[in-house]
């Protein structure tokens, strides 16, 4: 995190001076709780206001920057993450985060996120999955599962969901995990790492949609007799136990959680330190800065232009 | 009225010895051959010899191979288009002898390859010069290098053969291939040497002394509009970018993304066009002048994140290099029929600025004045360039860039609390993140409509009010633009209107017509949205104004731009002269089209 060194007066960063307008989502949305993590996580690690960037497409969790008061941009379906990564990209000082659906996310714009994986650029991306289109009132998901009703699949849906953790490890992203709208302390703690992690980071949130798959989630709630299971990772101890835990470096294990079964396990999937985007393109630009030296814009464009006379 | 003539000043090739002010020397070959390096160094060479020139050239789409032309034209006088004949023709092979035979005038040199070309013996109606190419580079150069430095034997001809300055001409061949290696530039400047040695055997004793310009003090600049355009954003302060390959917009990108980092700046590619413009929308949101571009199929997906520019008061420099569509259309072929894709491409009414150069200095010029309206009012500004600008080279003295640099200001100043990014009256106030708000509130930039704060609001009455903002503030750059200019007489018969790279060759055909004692004046529109105001007083002192676009006719007889004008001017008057098929306009073909709509 950039320490803010500047002689400015350290104003704190509270929940309250986060809050902006109140949610349009409906009573019982799983995204309230998620909007409260976010707040209270941001409070926790102080990142100065001005500098967090809240970046959003469409769908119901994509109004996210509306109901945080900080800078934000509510785009188009399905490209809050090219445009996060512009932002990111030109503009190394800044905390970039992108919020979105399953279908803003995993189908519209399915593409950009592998490709925002694999170029490892340097923002914090949160899926608020509630398996169906609620915006427009019931329409299969990328993540509906097989055989669920809608008004665009009336007799179930047929198509193969995505996997969205398989689909993230295998995109390159390099820290990936997956948490449950009703289990705060644990999104939160998922929150902080994936903000500290240096990179482009995921984080999976089941958050239910209560009107239109109600009860979604149970499976993985506690209260509502399912199970929460935690991941464990490895300590690197040397214990026998720690032979069973989970290494998140190793994406053939993040493969083999992916695949559990239904409601599968919770935590970090998998993390990786590999040079970002931002870094290598930095790394470039001050190889051709050292090189050019002094020269200003005038001087570099008369070296274009004498070489072509 | 008759305006038909079709006989341009030309090369003298019929006298020997003579000096010529004038040439059109077309080379046909395949696209591996090195053609276009031909034609290269005599751009350049003429850049640096006061003599003007242009260049036309196609390149079949394919990775190699495939049959290639490069055309130039020299001339110590003004150069306004590539030449509708050509005066001397270098045919590689017998498919380039059959296809572009028709290419020369009467009484035009074609000099053929007598190693793979079997010419015509019943063709009078031009001078035949078997020169064996193939076999005499073999023989110069040896050992494995076959026949590659052909191309390099052929312009030691065209030196020898136009007494051009063979000191200047070897200076550049070795700055082009010493980069290459010794060997590489020890074979050139043999294929040279026996190219300029060569007695042409049924030329012998004749030259064509094509003679310098006047006195040029420094040398011009020659290359190519796609260059001179990502020259030109670089000079206006575009330092972020992004955007995906497509021909021919490509080589713009390439440029960027070499060059923008010498100057702090970052060119991204991106998985897709929607991705390209929505990077360099968020580059622009991060405070930067930012920009994307592409051709046809990609400024088609690129729409509607442009509405949301329009919408949300992004400044972006957007850049369509047209080609000939719909679809995939003719990717290596030159069209102008994005005109109302540009102005009214996205869904819902999103306006925004539309420009276009006339020629490959105007690109570099353009491209900094997009800089400046897109700034100026915040929204996405088109420069529409096209397929024939791209790729073709001309010569032109180098801008005054101390003058006309911009520098980039990232302003993160903080914004007091009386800041609002879009009053009802006033400019566009956008505050980049990283800006503190002294009010404690922070603004959402968004694609809903909004009120003045950017706050979500679609009432009736917000939704005409914004809507009417973001219309004034686009029509209200027209009042300060320059003062249109008419070539010619700013009254009588005819008026030629063009836009973009039709420019030189309607002004051709204005001087021809005018040489014949017609009333011929011209005009080419570089501000296309909005129109300049002073057009309809200048329309009205003209009897006939002729609309001239490389596009179709459409559904009611009119092009894109000649049916805008009808619709703003309600002037009978307006006619449209169009085509598609995928060549520039050559100046009779003007000439004879106009001829039969005014008589």
């Amino acid at each position: 995190m950039d320490s803010a060194s500047t002689t400015a007066e350290p104003e704190k960063l509270t929940k309250k001076a986060l809050t902006a307008d109140h949610p349009t989502w409906c009573p019982g949305c799983g995204d309230f709780a998620v909007l409260a993590s976010f707040y209270k996580t941001l409070e926790k690690l102080q990142i100065p206001q001005e500098k967090i960037v809240t970046i959003a497409g469409i769908g119901c969790s994509s109004r996210f920057p509306y109901f945080v008061n900080s800078h934000g941009l509510h785009f188009i379906h399905g490209r809050a993450l090219p445009l996060a990564s512009g932002v990111s990209l030109s503009r190394p000082d800044l905390h970039v985060f992108a919020f979105g659906g399953d279908g803003d996310g995993y189908s519209i714009g399915g593409n950009h996120l592998d490709h925002a994986a694999r170029k490892n650029v340097n923002l914090t991306y949160v899926i608020m999955d509630n398996f169906v289109y609620g915006l427009t009132k019931k329409q299969t998901s990328p993540t509906s599962p097989l055989g669920f009703k809608t008004k665009t699949d009336p007799t179930g849906a047929i198509d193969q969901p995505v996997n969205p953790m398989k689909k993230l490890v295998y995109g390159g992203a390099t820290f990936v995990a997956r948490t449950h709208a009703t289990q705060v302390k644990h999104m939160m703690a998922m929150f902080e790492r994936a903000i500290k992690h240096e990179g482009f980071s995921v984080v999976e949130v089941l958050s239910e949609c209560v009107i239109f798959f109600p009860g979604a989630f149970d499976e993985g709630n506690p209260r509502k007799g399912g199970e929460f299971t935690l991941i464990e990772e490895k300590k690197w101890d040397g214990t026998p136990e720690d032979e069973d835990r989970h290494d998140v470096s190793d994406n053939s294990a993040a493969f083999a959680l992916a695949n559990e079964e239904w409601p599968g396990r919770f935590g970090v999937y998998y993390e990786t330190d590999r040079p970002t985007k931002n870094k290598l393109e930095q790394r470039w630009i001050d190889d051709m800065q050292s090189k050019v030296g002094d020269a200003s814009t005038a001087d570099l464009l008369k070296q274009r232009f004498s070489a072509m006379k | 009225m008759s305006a038909t003539t079709t006989s341009a000043p030309k090369a003298n090739a019929d006298d020997s010895n003579g000096d010529i002010t004038d040439a059109v020397i077309r080379f046909a070959g395949n696209s591996q051959d090195g053609i276009q390096t031909i034609g290269g160094f005599l751009a350049k060479l003429a850049g640096r010899s006061a003599r003007e020139v242009m260049t036309y050239m196609t390149i079949p789409s394919t990775i190699s191979g495939g049959a290639s032309i490069f055309q130039v034209h020299l001339a110590s006088g003004e150069v306004l288009s590539s030449g509708d004949e050509a005066d001397f023709l270098f045919a590689f092979y017998q498919h380039s002898y059959d296809a572009h035979l028709s290419s020369l005038r009467d009484g035009g040199i074609c000099i053929y390859d007598s190693d793979h070309v079997t010419p015509d013996p019943e063709d009078k109606r031009v001078r035949h010069v078997g020169v064996p190419i193939t076999s005499t580079t073999v023989e110069a150069l040896g050992g494995t290098a076959k026949d590659r430095g052909k191309n390099i034997l052929v312009l030691g001809l065209v030196t020898a053969l136009f007494q051009l300055d063979r000191a200047k001409l070897v200076s550049l061949i070795e700055g082009q291939f010493k980069r290459k290696g010794e060997d590489v530039l020890r074979n050139a400047m043999v294929a040279f040497d026996a190219g300029y040695a060569y007695q042409i055997g049924d030329l012998h004793g004749e030259s064509f002394n094509l003679q310098a310009g006047a006195a040029g003090d420094t040398d011009h600049v020659t290359t190519d509009g796609n260059t001179a355009l990502a020259l030109g954003l670089v000079a206006g302060g575009v330092r972020f970018g992004a955007a995906y390959p497509i021909t021919p917009w490509t080589t713009i990108m390439e440029h960027l993304r070499s060059e923008l980092p010498k100057h702090g700046g970052l060119f991204v590619q991106t998985e897709d066009e929607l991705a390209a413009v929505t990077m360099a929308l968020g580059m622009s949101y991060a405070g930067h002048l930012s920009m994307t571009g592409s051709s046809g199929p990609g400024i088609s997906l690129k729409m509607e994140a442009l509405g949301y520019g329009t919408m949300a008061e992004l400044p972006l420099i957007v850049v369509n290099v047209q080609r000939g569509g719909p679809s995939t259309g003719l990717p290596t072929s030159v069209e102008q029929s994005d005109l109302m894709q540009a102005i009214y491409g996205s869904h819902g009414d999103a306006p925004r600025v539309v420009l276009a150069p006339i020629n490959v200095e105007d690109c570099f010029h353009v491209a900094i004045e997009a800089c400046k309206l897109a700034k100026k009012c915040s929204a996405p500004v088109f420069i529409l360039t096209d397929q024939a600008l791209a790729t073709r080279i001309e010569a032109f003295p180098e801008p005054d860039l101390e003058q006309v640099v911009i520098a980039p200001k990232l302003d993160t100043e903080t914004r007091d609390e009386t800041f609002v990014p879009y009053p009802l009256e006033g400019e566009t106030r956008h505050a980049p993140p990283g800006t503190k708000m002294a009010g404690g509130k922070y603004p959402v930039v968004t694609g809903l409509e909004h009120d003045a704060w950017g706050h979500p609001n679609g009432s009736p009455e917000m939704h005409q009010k914004m809507m009417d903002r973001r219309r004034q503030k686009i029509s209200k750059l027209a009042d300060d633009y320059p003062v249109s200019e008419v070539f010619g007489d700013d009254s009588g018969d005819v008026l030629l209107v063009g836009w973009g790279s039709t420019w030189g060759p309607i002004r051709e055909a204005t001087i021809r017509a005018q040489g014949e004692g017609l009333s011929y004046s011209s005009m080419s529109i570089r501000h296309l949205n909005p129109l300049p105001n002073d057009l309809g007083d200048i329309f009205a002192k003209f009897k006939h104004v002729v609309v001239i676009e490389m596009n179709d006719e459409g559904l009611y007889g009119f092009g894109q731009l000649a049916t805008l004008l009808r619709a703003r001017y309600a002037n009978p008057s307006i006619v449209s002269v169009t085509k598609t098929d995928g060549l520039t306009f050559k100046i009779k073909e003007i000439l004879q089209r106009v001829d039969a709509l005014v008589c």
